[in-house]
């Protein structure tokens, strides 16, 4: 079964924002908007739930730390204990002070890299990745909404072009 | 949306519409080299293959190469990883610290101070690793269990934080710069109509479309990603100043290294990313995005470390004097009267008089004294760090080990290599990235666009 999909270009980002919020109150889903940098309120405006990669982000740091306070009492306290610079080598609570710069690091390095590492594969970006937005021109100075169409193509279309949109594109999608 | 007052002066000039931005930023990319940039990545690329060459034979032959001896253990070497590290901190704070600030005017520059960042810390990493003597061996610094059984590597030891500051920081920040690069490569994609730059540019934007979800979580990760950077450069330049902080030598031990380091760290990246964005901007016609207010903003964050550099110069001194310990003070008086004195005096003129310049509205809006100053300020954080290191050393507990340090021709020919080899690094950079951060800064065209301040 195809779909048709309506494209309307727009060439102004407050224009399409007040557009989305037009359409949305018409009770019409808007199904996605590629533009080229990030529109505040957007995001309100399209009803996408907030971001929980800050989530994600300070759970990976917890581990970061716990790794590497792990890792240093299993190698200075446990493993192989040394006196050296007559610090305590018998606890680790004792030896602290000289693990805080390194589970520090460990902290930053592991919520830094995996946050990233599940914003990639969350936004589903890859090298090799073949996908592009449906027109080229929004990396440059478009703004493109996309709505699926279900037989109300006209109403869609005089909707668009009411919301100021400059062009519109009716595709068929298999 | 966003407001801004009419008072402020814009930060893009000449009208820019979206449009101009993408072609402006494009442009280098998709146009020929011309006979400067050509001119100027041979000297560089020569100067790099010299410095190659001087490695090699340092690796080959040993480091009994270069000009140290048994007093002086350390210097040549490691005040060029000192020097080239805290160059990088430049980047850091303009993309992170200048994020959580909100200030706008980092748009312009971050992605350049970004780039710089990582190519100046990739020169800082090489001076350790062949100052271990065997380079190959340089696993040992990671904690592996070993063939004699698990000794393992001592967390106790500021060197060992230092392996883990620096692979934090550079990693970090060249995941940091690429995530902020992916849109602007989606860019010049769309744009690409060669199959061979089509194909590579694919490649390195990931599939980047722009959908509003996606620009959601980048920002989102934009934010969290500075939140981390933010602590992770203070922390960098502190432990780098802890593998002194924490010996006993006097000159070096001394609790005020970790903030002092962080504003000369800041205060020597300002000066290298005016030095290079001042000729790039010329290079690669970016002054309607790289403008005097962005030269003057950074001259203003140059005059203030600078000046906390001098406070801390004196309060050194003071200090030295205050504790009443012999070793300390001889330790400073030999500092500006002993044999370095000309080293002591470089630094104090270019660090403490050279940025007070900036006082004057006329002096740090002039782009010719802008880059003489930018010069200045590097040579006198390089003599910071060579005083620091030598003068503390050269003179130890023993009058009968008292020596001097010279350096050889291998010790000049890497330092002149590494600074071949950043100079390769930026320059292919700025013909193949996107050197301004165009995604971003096209949010603020309708707020800080100089057609919208009439």
């Amino acid at each position: 079964m195809s779909k048709k999909v309506i494209y309307g270009v727009y060439d102004d980002d407050d224009v399409i924002l007040q557009a989305v919020k037009d359409i949305r109150a018409k009770g019409i889903h808007v199904d996605e908007v590629y533009s080229p940098f990030p529109i505040h309120g957007l995001d309100h405006a399209l009803g996408l739930k907030p971001s929980r990669l800050a989530i994600a982000s300070f759970i990976y740091g917890c581990i970061g730390l716990s790794l590497g306070l792990l890792m240093m009492w299993y190698m200075m306290i446990q493993d192989w204990p040394q006196i050296i610079g007559g610090k305590p080598n018998f606890s680790l609570l004792q030896n602290l002070p000289a693990f805080v710069p390194i589970a520090f690091e460990l902290t930053v390095f592991f919520a830094a890299h995996l946050m990233v590492i599940t914003y990639l594969m969350r936004c589903k970006l890859y090298p090799g990745s073949s996908e592009t937005s449906p027109d080229p021109r929004t990396t440059d100075d478009k703004f493109l909404m996309e709505i699926e169409a279900h037989g109300n193509e006209a109403d869609l279309i005089a909707l668009m072009k009411e919301t100021g949109a400059q062009e519109i594109k009716e595709e068929q999608i298999a | 949306m966003h407001y801004e007052s009419p008072i402020r002066e814009p930060l893009i000039l000449q009208d820019k519409t979206l449009h101009d931005i993408t072609e402006d930023v494009a442009r280098p990319i998709e146009g020929k080299a011309n006979k400067y940039w050509w001119a100027l990545f041979i000297a560089a690329l020569l100067a790099f293959m010299w410095g190659a060459g001087c490695l090699a034979y340092t690796a080959g032959t040993g480091i009994g190469v270069w000009g140290l001896n048994k007093t002086v253990g350390w210097a040549w070497d490691i005040t060029n990883f000192v020097w080239w590290v805290g160059i990088g901190h430049a980047g850091t704070l303009i993309s992170a610290v200048l994020l959580l600030f909100r200030q706008k005017w980092r748009l312009s520059i971050n992605r350049s101070a970004e780039a710089m960042t990582i190519f100046a810390v990739v020169q800082a990493g090489l001076f350790p690793i062949f100052h271990m003597g065997r380079p190959w061996l340089a696993y040992f610094v990671l904690p592996l269990p070993n063939n004699f059984g698990s000794l393992w590597v001592n967390f106790n030891s500021p060197l060992l934080w230092d392996v883990f500051a620096i692979s934090t920081y550079l990693t970090v920040s060249l995941v940091f710069w690429y995530m902020g690069l992916i849109p602007d490569f989606a860019m010049i994609r769309d744009r690409a109509v060669k199959p061979m730059a089509k194909k590579i540019y694919t490649i390195l934007s990931f599939g980047w479309s722009g959908k509003a979800k996606h620009w959601q979580r980048f920002e989102e990760l934009s934010l969290v990603l500075a939140g981390l950077a933010t602590p992770l450069v203070l922390s960098v330049h502190t432990i780098v100043s802890m593998d002194f902080a924490t010996s006993i030598i006097p000159g070096w031990h001394t609790t005020i290294f970790p903030p002092y380091f962080v504003a000369g760290a800041i205060f020597s990246g300002f000066a290298m990313v005016q030095t290079l964005l001042l000729v790039m901007r010329k290079v690669v016609n970016m002054e309607a995005y790289i403008t005097i207010k962005h030269i003057e903003y950074m001259n203003i964050v140059i005059m203030v470390t600078g000046s906390i550099v001098g406070v801390a110069y004196i309060t050194e001194l003071f200090i030295a004097w205050y504790s009443g310990v012999e070793f300390e003070q001889y330790a400073f008086l030999n500092r500006a009267t002993g044999p370095y004195w000309w080293a002591y005096w470089s630094m104090m003129t270019c660090n403490v008089i050279s940025p007070q310049f900036m006082w004057f509205k006329k002096l740090r809006t002039s782009i010719a004294f802008t880059f003489f100053i930018s010069i200045v300020v590097n040579i006198g954080m390089w003599f910071e760090r060579f005083v620091i290191i030598v003068t503390s050393l050269h003179r130890d507990y023993l009058p009968s080990s008292w020596t001097m340090f010279s350096p050889t021709f291998v010790d000049i020919g890497i330092f002149v290599g590494t600074i071949g080899f950043f100079f390769v690094l930026f320059l292919l950079y700025a013909r193949t990235f996107p050197v301004i951060a165009q995604a971003e800064l096209k949010t603020i065209v309708k707020s800080s666009g100089s057609q919208n301040k009439k």
